[in-house]
């Protein structure tokens, strides 16, 4: 296959470009540049025509490129001629003659401009992502209410599968985790506490902070990176394929038939995880007391049993179901207001599981102030 | 063109392809000639798609043997393969538009990929393509969640030419078309064939088009060809399928 060349033969007062060879998109570069040439014989003679009858071999790069280069040559009202068209050709030249030219290029703001900007959607974002929180809190609840009125409605067969999902699924990496985490409590407890000669309360410490914040928070935590995560994915990928508006066509409720089960089951299975990732990381942190500290299981337990109060307990477990209403909330709104776009879907996983760790962190700082005004 | 050319630019034999025990395809031969447009029918679910991805190496085959450009895909290395996966354009049944590019973008990607022009000819080439299917040059910058079905399509074939290829698979192209715009289809399909040589594989479902625009038709069932010819050689079959599709209510409308 031969290049494209064009060669120019004058003719009297007139110039003939002449194309050979293939004019193809393989060769696209290199045509670009011959007519970018050829381009800048504008005006300079009266009467230019391009002559394509040695042309091998055309495609849609080449007819427009020919074509274009007739549009430039056309000067001072005399229209630059296409001479030598086979009836093959002319359909495909025809074709691209009906392209308009390209407009303008789309003026582009500053940078200032845009950072502004920015800021300032980012920060009206807020107050809409509060009333989306509100407004799919109010949704569920309603939701929840007529289950509760009409029992028949509810789906315990997908209430269950996402409790497996999110909780029995999820106990092995929760009870590793937080076992870890409660054995490196432990250890720098020790060592630590050792230099005051205090070694044995670590064990309050390692009771306070697991049963009563580190524990919780360490497992919302989990959650939303793991199952908030998930339930965006899910329900984003459905809006996506127009399942949800599927749905709601045949009378169901989404609320009810997709995002009532998930939250329950979150809500359910959060206060589980959290009494076993308690339970795991005092465990952890008894065995290094024991191995490491020299804390033996009988001066741990009776330790234990002086330093911590079912209270604690109890303020640990109370946080959780709020937590898990938190992270499935904000994984459901994220979900929903998914776009068209493989996009917009990994934008709004990552942002719910962002604001999900973020609202049980808070949430976490709320709980502390209610419950140190209360005295407990 | 009559089948069993000399020199098949596609050439499958013996292909079988199965999803578990399931056999989709089974022991199915199939020469596509050079300039053709084949139109390629056959029952919903008898595994025309599967076909289709199995030529251009999505579904793995069981045995079989399948050559395009007279390369066997699955001896080819990985350059070899790049040069041929150059040479076609692929229109999926769904359209498989890229959903986080614009339109502009879908169309330019593969071009980006094998041409160094300037971003002026790319968005010219654009233009002109969007225009070949019938688009405007506004639609260049919405996005595929913003596009009605038909321009869907419309956009995917604009893709699928991109690089003005030489095969191009077609996948249902006029499903979800408006009458005036899958005749304006089937006329685009044919100027491409006369200028550029191209060849066409489509799968369609589409009398209209199997009248107007293909050369030949092959008949999907059972996992093998049971029939290929023109569309007289249809119409003479007695074919029990055959005749069903190509002499039912429908088809008699668009035929007479
Ligand atoms: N990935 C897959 N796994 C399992 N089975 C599949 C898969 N893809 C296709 N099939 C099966 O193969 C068969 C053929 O499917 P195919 O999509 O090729 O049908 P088709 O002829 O294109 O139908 P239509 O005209 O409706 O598009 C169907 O029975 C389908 O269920
Ligand atoms: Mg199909």
């Amino acid at each position: 296959m031969s290049g494209p060349t064009l060669e120019q033969i004058a003719k009297g007062d007139g110039l003939a470009l002449c194309a050979a060879g293939s004019w193809t998109a393989r060769f696209a570069p290199a045509l670009e540049q011959i007519v970018a040439e050829a381009e800048k014989l504008t005006g300079s003679r009266p009467n230019i025509f391009i002559d394509v009858s040695q042309v091998s071999k055309l495609d849609t790069f080449g007819a427009w490129l020919i074509e274009r280069l007739r549009r430039t040559l056309t000067h001072g009202g005399i229209e630059a001629q296409i001479a030598g068209l086979s009836a093959n050709y002319a359909s495909l030249v025809g074709e691209v003659r009906r392209v308009e030219p390209a407009g303008p290029p789309a003026a582009s703001e500053s940078a200032i401009l845009g950072v502004l900007d920015r800021i300032g959607r980012a920060i009206y974002g807020v107050g809409d992502t509060f009333f989306a929180l509100i407004g799919m809190m109010g949704a569920v609840l309603t939701a929840w209410l007529r289950v509760f009125v009409r029992p028949s409605t509810f789906r315990l067969t997908s209430t269950v599968h996402h409790l497996q999902q999110v909780c029995w699924n999820a106990v092995p990496i929760v009870v590793l985790i937080t076992f870890l985490i409660g054995c490196i409590v432990a250890q720098q407890g020790i060592f630590h506490f050792r230099k005051f000669g205090a070694d044995v309360f670590v064990v309050d410490m390692l009771g306070l902070l697991v049963l009563r914040e580190l524990g919780v928070l360490l497992v919302a935590i989990m959650v939303a990176g793991r199952s908030g995560s998930a339930y965006t994915a899910e329900l984003g990928s459905m809006k996506m394929r127009e399942e949800i508006d599927a749905l709601r066509t045949m009378g169901f409720d989404p609320i009810e038939v997709l995002i009532l089960p998930r939250m329950i089951a979150l809500v359910i299975g959060l206060p589980i995880l959290t009494f076993l990732g308690g339970m795991a990381a005092l465990y952890g942190g008894g065995l290094v007391a024991w191995l490491y500290g020299g804390v033996d299981p009988e001066a741990f337990l009776s330790r234990l049993r002086d330093a911590i109060s079912i209270n604690h307990f109890l303020v640990g477990m109370i946080k959780a179901p709020v937590m898990a209403l938190v992270i499935g909330i904000v994984a459901c709104v994220e979900g929903l207001a998914v776009q068209g776009s493989a996009e917009s879907l990994g934008q709004h996983t990552t942002s719910s599981v962002v604001k999900g760790i973020f609202l049980v962190i808070v949430m976490d700082g709320v709980f502390a102030i209610f419950f140190a005004s209360i005295g407990i | 063109m009559v089948p069993g050319n000399s020199n098949p630019i596609i050439s499958v034999n013996g292909l079988t392809v199965a999803f578990g025990q399931r056999h989709v395809l089974d022991g199915l031969d199939l020469d596509v000639s050079r300039g053709e447009i084949l139109g390629f029918v056959g029952a919903s679910g008898a595994g025309k798609s599967v076909l289709m991805r199995t030529i251009i190496g999505l579904v793995p085959k069981v045995s079989g043997n399948i050559e395009v450009f007279g390369i066997d895909l699955d001896a080819a290395d990985s350059s070899e393969r790049r040069g041929v996966e150059r040479r076609w354009g692929i229109l999926f049944q769904h359209g498989a538009l890229f959903s986080s590019l614009s339109v502009r973008q879908n169309i330019q990607f593969p071009i980006r990929e094998y041409l160094k022009v300037s971003d002026r000819l790319l968005d010219e080439i654009t233009i002109a393509k969007l225009a070949m299917v019938g688009l405007k040059p506004e639609v260049a910058e919405r996005f595929p969640s913003e596009l009605s079905g038909g321009m869907i399509k419309r956009v995917a074939l604009a893709r699928a030419l991109a690089l003005d290829p030489e095969i191009v698979f077609l996948d249902e192209p006029t499903s979800g078309l408006d009458p005036i715009g899958a005749g304006e289809f089937d006329e685009l399909v044919r100027t491409l064939q006369r200028t550029l040589g191209l060849t066409v594989f489509m799968v369609t479902h589409d009398l209209d088009s199997l009248h107007t625009a293909c050369d030949r038709i092959a008949v999907l069932g059972d996992g093998k060809i049971i029939a290929q010819g023109t569309m007289d050689d249809m119409l003479a079959s007695q074919h029990p399928w055959l005749r069903e599709y190509f002499h039912g209510k429908r088809a008699r409308a668009v035929l007479v």
